[in-house]
């Protein structure tokens, strides 16, 4: 920019650069100790990020080399593609991939439009009082810790004296071990998972609506329109930019959401559909210390879940809607 | 759009189709009717499958184990009893846990703030050079991130391992709340002010400290909520972090007893099965108080945490 300014003023009276020139020069001086209190507000979180964002980032080449402390993540020597080919090749790849897929999918499938719906129908409510009273209730649970959501669980659906087996017993029907069960972990993740979490993605949804204007639905009453109507044709297109950013969102963290759930879900009853992708790292990494093995996988995990986000963002792109880039 | 281009203002002129109007309008409000009756069945649905798990859970901390145990407990407790609540605060590894908990949170908290208001008002400010290379810097570790292992490896060659700073520095800074008050700074703190405050000769600590911090409340009790919840419910730092059982925090504590079923609080000294059954019921009986008392902190500042979260949202989703 100051090489664009000066030859410019060159071609001026020499009586009108000097105090210009002072006045830009002390302006620039003056910016830049202004920016630097800036930088220093700023310093903690840079160096935030660096130590505990880049330098992981930085260390994922332990999935390339065989870690050991001594030499740390620079000077561990390199093994290729040792570790991916072996985790490829063991027994628990199809399955623990299986099991991540699936559930990531079923989420998706289940657990994403639900929220839209649950929005979409109380934002129609006449009442303001029992709108807020929904709100309200159906957000509680997501301040509930998911450890406590877990035990909640275990408690419920115990086989000895849970409140769903009783109340199956009274229909007759025999009592179900849920939380031992291979087949029922999936179902009950991905209910829990509405349970906990709809009530408050809803809110994003409803914020949208709330600025959708009103003058839209003054007019299409006017013309008739009943509310099934109104929503088709106004609220749904009016909030689809938020929806299919949060689609692209979910579908980027699809295979990093819900783990710590799924930990803490996992009996050795139902490993054989509750070990995804992540649980597998924790187990193999921070149990076995295999570092370099399940530095791998956790890197096949982010690999996997970028062709995802790729793929979707490309059809949304598309499909003519809003896209994260 | 000019008002005679719209065919709806010449058909429609104020009264003279009122009585037509009417009997469509009667009409619409038979679908109407329906739709409001079949929006309101499903809300009160969705309501009764949230509330009532947790009414069951209330009630069946206060009711006699056994009748919890034969199914007669729905809708009343029954045979109160306070034991639970009596054994939980018995417990020595709970009130440890709390003690922790309530350190990390308020450290934890204090760390994340600070960082994050002093950071997204730098990131605010638009004659900041640099601005956007630095934004990228925080919005690329939303895409890419190093992973569990790595992350644990870091925090170990730190010798954070087994201390505070492990549970409180690894989480500390969210990019996503560092959005949130980004933009609330460039959508409440109007530029004249600056420029007013910078002919007075304040520097941006000043102005930062002085008038940007009082006018951002809403934001500051915001993102104080945000971290205190998550704290309060965290557990997978501190189980990877941490070792020393007496540095557990809370919930890493309810995990050990609620859902590993770990019954050596009920002072279980082996015996005939009868009184392993008791034992057991016991124990059954310290799990539902154990969920109330860890939720309800929460459970009762929701009402009045409810306004800020939905601002927050509403922020998050202008962006």
């Amino acid at each position: 920019m100051s090489s664009r300014t000066i030859p410019a003023r060159r071609g001026r009276p020499a009586a009108t650069p000097l105090p210009q020139r002072k006045n830009s020069l002390s302006l620039r001086l003056k910016r830049i100790s202004r920016a630097w209190q800036l930088y220093v507000l700023l310093a903690p979180a840079v160096v935030y990020i660096l130590v505990f964002k880049y330098w992981p980032m930085y260390g994922v080449q332990i999935a390339f080399k065989n870690y050991n402390p001594v030499d740390g993540f620079t000077d561990s020597p390199w093994v290729g593609l040792t570790h991916f080919i072996r985790f490829v090749n063991s027994y628990q790849f199809g399955q623990v991939v299986g099991n991540t897929l699936w559930i990531a999918i079923l989420g998706l499938l289940v657990a994403f439009p639900i929220p839209i719906i649950l929005a979409l129908l109380v934002n129609q409510l006449q009442s303001e009082r029992f709108k807020k009273f929904t709100q309200t209730v159906l957000y509680s649970p997501a301040f509930i810790s998911t450890v406590v959501v877990v035990g909640i669980m275990f408690v419920l659906l115990s086989p000895r004296s849970g409140l769903v087996n009783n109340a199956i017993q009274l229909a007759g029907v025999e009592p179900v071990f849920f939380m031992g069960s291979a087949e029922w972990f999936r179902p009950i993740y991905v209910i829990s998972d509405v349970w906990q979490n709809a009530g408050f993605s809803m809110i994003v949804y409803l914020a949208a609506l709330a600025a959708i204007d009103p003058a839209l639905h003054d007019a299409a009453k006017v013309d008739g329109a009943s509310k099934l109507q109104r929503i088709r044709h106004i609220d749904l297109p009016g909030i689809m930019p938020v929806v299919t950013i949060l689609f692209i969102l979910a579908i980027g963290n699809l295979l990093n959401v819900g783990f710590e759930k799924a930990l803490l879900m996992q009996t050795p009853l139902n490993i054989s559909s509750s070990e995804i992708i992540q649980t597998y790292v924790y187990h193999a990494g921070l149990q076995q210390a295999q570092f370099s093995y399940s530095a791998a996988i956790g890197l096949f995990n982010s690999l996997l879940n970028l062709v995802l986000l790729l793929v979707f963002n490309t059809i949304a792109r598309r499909a003519n809607q809003a896209t994260l880039w | 759009m000019s008002v005679t281009a719209n065919p709806r203002t010449i058909e429609n002129p104020a009264r003279p189709v009122s009585s037509g109007q009417r009997k469509q309008s009667l009409r619409e409000k038979y679908g109407d009717r329906a739709f409001n009756i079949g929006a309101t069945t499903v809300l009160l649905l969705s309501i009764l499958a949230v509330v009532y798990p947790l009414y069951f859970i209330v009630i069946a901390s206060v009711s006699d184990p056994n009748a919890v145990y034969e199914g007669k407990v729905w809708l009343f407790p029954s045979g109160i009893t306070t034991e639970g609540y009596e054994r939980i605060f018995a417990d020595s590894r709970i009130w440890n846990g709390l003690g922790n908990t309530l350190i990390y949170t308020v450290l934890g908290t204090v760390i994340s703030v600070s960082t994050i208001l002093c950071g997204a008002y730098a990131l605010s400010r638009k004659d900041m050079p640099g601005r956007k290379i630095l934004m990228l810097l925080f919005v690329i570790t939303m895409f890419f991130d190093g992973g569990l292992i790595t992350k644990y490896l870091v925090v170990r060659d730190l010798g954070m391992l087994n201390t505070v700073w492990a549970v409180v520095l690894p989480g500390a800074v969210g990019v996503w709340n560092l959005i949130i008050a980004r933009s609330f700074f460039e959508h409440t703190i109007p530029n004249e002010l600056r420029e007013a405050a910078q002919m007075d000769g304040a520097t941006d600590f000043k102005f930062f400290f002085k008038m940007v911090l009082p006018l951002s409340k809403p934001l500051i009790m915001l993102m104080i909520m945000i971290h205190v919840v998550a704290h309060w419910n965290s557990f997978f730092d501190a189980l990877i972090f941490l070792n020393d059982d007496s540095k557990y925090p809370l919930q890493l504590v309810l995990r050990n007893i609620l859902i590993q079923s770990d019954v050596s609080s009920t002072g279980t000294t082996g015996g005939d099965i009868a009184s392993y059954a008791a034992a057991q019921r016991i124990a059954e009986l310290t799990k539902y108080a154990m969920i109330v008392v860890s939720s309800l902190p929460l459970m009762i500042a929701l009402p009045f945490m409810q306004k800020h979260f939905t601002k927050g949202a509403m922020i998050g989703a202008v962006k």
